[in-house]
């Protein structure tokens, strides 16, 4: 059984078709690439994953478990699957540990007493365990992005999606995000990003799909499509990109 | 004009210095004038020994204002009690008017009703309607008294401009707070109670202050309907020595509250304005 599987899915918004009949398994333990230029749909495919965005057509299976029924309540869902945003959007009237505390207690329903060592060694893990009663404006980008990760392994997810985490982020400190993903693969999390960092995914990815107007057009092993891309698209777009 | 220049200045602090230096003097002596004239002016206009008299005589001041002070505490009594009831009333049909549920869809009517109603009419209004109108039913004391409906009736004014602000500041939280809070699984009121509300509180403050300040003067409208008030107290007096100088008294006290507080609510707005750029 396929950790996800998309069949056919389809979303717009209004007249616009940002994903127009997408095919995509992601196997547990894998770590999953979207790349394609800026509005082929990578970013909406996952907010549709996390069930932010309803879908027009299609399904959505986690664990063979058809998530994507108008109606369904996506709480459940998504707190099995961890989201992390291009702009880290964390709650600026809450420290650190505060963020990463919230959605375990209200969602769990655990005390903070019962939290307090998971996530004090989750902060601990992650190298920002001197930072954790910080608030958001007292931290660097690369910071809040890796606070933006703890707060979302908080809720012990099954599956992590990462939108474009570091492209707000100064060039210098993208290397400690990156390296928290690497991180995250070597521990078996199961991950889907939608990502420019081009080197980091022939590196690290061991599937990589590459989007246009809505469409995976071609996906492969990082090696098939960095190193031998078969469609014309493909080719332009990674000429393009490792210019 | 010669400056004098401190050793190490650049060329730039030079010119600035001099800047200051031209704007404070032009400040100075523009100000100068418009008092002067002012002190010599008005005191030769025909009336103004009688408007001195009877607007601003020391004597009438010393007399009415540790009576004027005394009914001023009803004034913030009043005002104690209903900023409160207004700041939760307020909320309330704030949340109301953003309902989503069909099941709540009357509340969301009502709440639209409610803003529509009691910000179309003057305060004074209904002021008079529903300090006089409720009591009129012949309710036993003390459900008669006009501090209870008065009050009733600024509580509803002022919640309907409060609801509208902190709508206002509920619509300033950015979608993608929600989005990152709803990712992690919590429910929608979750989303609002812990990550949108606190936000959008904090957000409209310096409007609210506003607010207050307002409320702290409207009070003064429940004198026509009874309670002898800081306005009404003034009344008395003036008609005890026929002299206008306790409503200068009133008008002191207000400004001693007042200022203070709009300097405050500037100061927060200016702050906000800091962080956001």
């Amino acid at each position: 059984m396929h950790k996800i599987e998309l069949h056919k899915v389809v979303k717009r918004f209004g007249q616009n078709t940002v994903c127009d009949g997408v095919d995509l398994t992601v196997e547990k333990n894998q770590m999953v690439c979207l790349i394609g230029a800026s509005g082929a749909g990578k970013s909406t495919l996952l907010r549709c994953i996390n069930l932010l965005e309803p879908i027009e057509d299609g399904e959505i299976f986690l664990d063979g478990e058809d998530i994507s029924i108008p109606g369904l309540n996506p709480q459940r869902v998504r707190a099995k699957i961890g989201m992390v945003f291009q702009n880290f959007n964390l709650f600026p009237h809450m420290t650190a540990y505060e963020n990463a505390i919230l959605a375990p207690r209200r969602v769990h329903g655990l005390s903070k007493l019962q939290l307090q060592s998971e996530i004090e060694a989750l902060f601990e893990r992650f190298e920002l365990a001197d930072r954790m009663h910080n608030y958001p404006d007292q931290l660097s980008g690369g910071q809040q992005q890796r606070v933006a990760i703890v707060r979302a392994l908080a809720m012990k997810p099954e599956v992590m999606l990462f939108d474009e985490i570091t492209s707000a982020l100064d060039p210098q400190l993208v290397g400690d995000v990156l390296d928290v993903l690497l991180k995250l693969k070597s521990q078996g999390m199961t991950m889907v990003l939608a990502t420019h960092e081009m080197g980091f995914a022939r590196q690290a990815a061991d599937k990589v799909c590459f989007l246009k107007d809505g469409k995976i057009i071609e996906e492969g092993t990082s090696k098939q499509v960095f190193d031998a891309p078969k469609k014309s698209e493909t080719k332009a777009f990674l000429a393009r990109a490792f210019k | 004009m010669p400056i004098p220049e401190a050793a190490g200045m650049t060329r730039r602090e030079r010119y600035e210095q001099k800047q200051r230096l031209k704007s404070l003097i032009i400040a100075a002596a523009s100000t100068i004038c418009v008092v002067a004239a002012l002190v010599i002016i008005v005191p030769m206009t025909p009336g103004w020994e009688k408007v001195q008299k009877s607007f601003f005589n020391g004597e009438v001041l010393a007399k009415t204002f540790p009576k004027l002070l005394d009914a001023f505490m009803v004034n913030v009594m009043i005002f104690a009690w209903s900023a409160p009831a207004i700041a939760i009333l307020g909320l309330l049909i704030a949340l109301a008017r953003d309902a989503k549920s069909p099941a709540l869809f009357p509340l969301r009517i009502f709440g639209a009703a409610f803003t529509d109603v009691f910000r179309g009419v003057p305060v004074i209004l209904t002021v008079y309607l529903i300090g006089f109108g409720i009591p009129g039913l012949g309710l036993p004391r003390p459900w008669n008294s006009p501090f209870i409906w008065g009050s009733l009736a600024l509580v509803l004014t002022y919640s309907a401009y409060v609801a509208e602000i902190f709508r206002a500041g509920i619509d300033s939280v950015h979608p993608s707070q929600r989005a990152a809070a709803l990712s992690l699984g919590l429910s929608e009121r979750q989303v609002m109670r812990d990550v949108v509300l606190p936000q959008a509180i904090r957000n409209v403050v310096p409007s609210q202050m506003n607010m207050l300040i307002a409320l702290q003067k409207d009070v003064s409208l429940l004198s026509f309907i009874g309670p002898v008030e800081i306005f009404r107290q003034a009344g008395v007096f003036k008609s005890l020595f026929a002299n206008f100088t306790p409503y200068v008294g009133a008008a002191i006290i207000f400004l001693i509250v007042t200022i203070p507080a709009t300097r405050y609510a500037d100061y927060l707005m200016a702050r906000q304005m800091r962080e956001r750029s």
